[in-house]
């Protein structure tokens, strides 16, 4: 199939961008959207210009490494990562527009690359539970509660692709932390950090610029991995709790 | 996760000792808190209201009751001077963390998307900023209308037997000839009911109040529950007044 596409070219952070066209054609419907843009950067190659830059990394929608807004949509039409994503899912004569990620947080480091390492500090700053190391212990010493169990795995899907900070108007990064937060204080091995967890990492989110959550459901609407609105909840609930206990 | 090849290490910089206090969550249960506040005032404010169903004596004889609720232990009007001061917080609570809100926002997203779809988010949800701003000229005009200058559209001039009996006020105002003045409050109502259809939900999801798809959905329901019964409550007495049933 033929396809006009309009994708965001910027050089680098501090140059200006701007969506530039390119037809391409020779489309195969059965070609990942990540195929389709090495096909017309072998192209764009061929041509002696500047390929497109993209992020992609494990192609098989568990790295969390791929990105892109297509067409107004934090990766594509279908409930899956970019890398999973087919151009089965278009059709032929399609005008497919691609932008990166846009928040002041993910600061673009080229094309549709993002940089977002303020996830990672995130994390650092209490996505985690202490725990000596050694030998692994007994895995029944410690019960767990099976409906906890499984919503603490749920939430442990989120790959931290970014895509609820770009579909949410306000850039709010609500949707991971709360999978985060949700992850860890279900499970017993996560309470004895819980409250100051959520407090680091909300002051985290906070400093990193991220905007505040209107609770609209756009981010789990994008979700890559139906993390459900319910984790904010959990969030706002174990910070209010947090803010009483001091 | 990725490690960030892009830039140097030496950018990261960890919060210590965050102030949970001052953090966006934070903000958002002030602005849960203070709407919740003015949900059971608009509450109250409809059931009085609609003591226009039971005449002339019945809604002035509420009226003055407001005024002497509490006597002796509260002065004359003492009830309405403590609803002012609540409501006079709330709304500077309210309106304070949505500016603070909005501009970490807008600060987040200085390029906008060339394309961008809403896929999950209601219209309620999307207008709740400029509704509010809406709302909030509204209850200017309302109150220089019906309690600061008492505005008396119906009959021209400023009779004194018409600002001294609210419900000739009231009447007045919500005459066939002043269908406009019916236009303005239904449309307000309009608006009262998409800001608390998500507000509802918002605040309660932001106390933390909903946890599973359930109790979701329950909150979903009484968003549509409050905004329905309170702006549909409000907009009985203009629409009964303009159509003569109240007179």
């Amino acid at each position: 199939m033929k396809l006009t596409l309009k994708i965001w070219r910027q050089a680098n952070a501090s140059e200006k961008g701007a969506l530039k066209t390119y037809e391409l054609d020779g489309v195969s419907s059965d070609m990942s959207f990540l195929e389709m843009l090495d096909l017309l950067n072998e192209q764009l190659l061929h041509n002696d210009e500047e390929p497109i830059a993209f992020d992609s990394d494990c192609r098989e929608g568990i790295c969390g490494m791929c990105s892109l807004m297509i067409n107004g949509e934090a990766h594509g039409p279908e409930v899956t990562t970019t890398c999973q994503l087919h151009m089965r899912s278009f059709k032929d004569g399609d005008t497919i527009t691609i932008e990166p990620w846009r928040a002041s947080s993910f600061p673009i480091v080229k094309d549709l690359i993002v940089d977002r390492s303020a996830f990672d500090r995130i994390i650092q700053n209490g996505g985690y539970i202490s725990a000596n190391t050694g030998s692994a212990p007994e895995a029944n010493s410690v019960p767990a509660p099976r409906d906890k169990a499984q919503r603490a795995f749920n939430t442990a899907t989120c790959i931290g692709c970014g895509a609820c900070v770009a579909a949410c108007p306000n850039g709010s990064a609500s949707l991971f932390l709360g999978a985060k937060i949700t992850h860890l204080g279900e499970l017993p091995q996560g309470q004895p950090e819980r409250y100051s967890r959520v407090q680091s990492m909300v002051g985290q989110h906070d400093a990193e610029g991220f905007g505040g959550c209107t609770n609209i459901g756009e981010c789990a609407a994008a979700c890559p991995k139906e993390i459900p609105l319910d984790v904010i909840s959990q969030l706002n609930k174990d910070l209010r709790k947090s803010l009483i206990l001091g | 996760m990725r490690g960030s090849s892009v830039r140097a290490v030496a950018t990261t910089t960890l919060i210590k000792g965050a102030r949970s206090t001052r953090s966006t969550i934070a903000l958002k249960l002030l602005m849960a808190a203070s709407g919740i506040v003015f949900i059971l005032f608009v509450l109250l404010h409809m059931y009085g209201n609609l003591k226009a169903f039971s005449g002339e004596l019945a809604y002035n004889e509420y009226a003055e009751h407001l005024r002497t609720f509490g006597e002796p232990m509260l002065p004359y009007g003492g009830l309405l001077w403590i609803l002012r001061v609540v409501l006079l917080a709330s709304l500077v609570a309210h309106v304070g963390s949505a500016v603070a809100l909005s501009m970490r926002a807008h600060a987040q997203r200085p390029v906008k998307y060339a394309v961008k779809k809403n896929k999950a988010s209601s219209l309620s949800s999307r207008t709740m900023r400029w509704g509010g701003v809406a709302l909030l000229l509204f209850v200017v005009w309302h109150l220089l209308q019906f309690t600061i200058v008492k505005i008396n559209v119906g009959e021209g001039g400023q009779a004194v037997d018409i600002t001294e009996n609210p419900y000739r006020l009231l009447t007045a105002a919500f005459q066939p000839e002043q269908w406009w003045m019916v236009l303005i409050y239904l449309f307000a109502m309009l608006a009262l009911a998409f800001h608390l259809h998500h507000g509802t939900f918002s605040a309660i999801q932001t106390l933390g109040f909903t946890n599973t798809a359930e109790s979701r959905a329950r909150a979903r329901v009484a968003g549509w529950v409050v905004a329905i019964v309170i702006a549909g409550g409000f907009s009985l007495v203009p629409l009964f007044t303009v159509f003569g049933v109240i007179s």
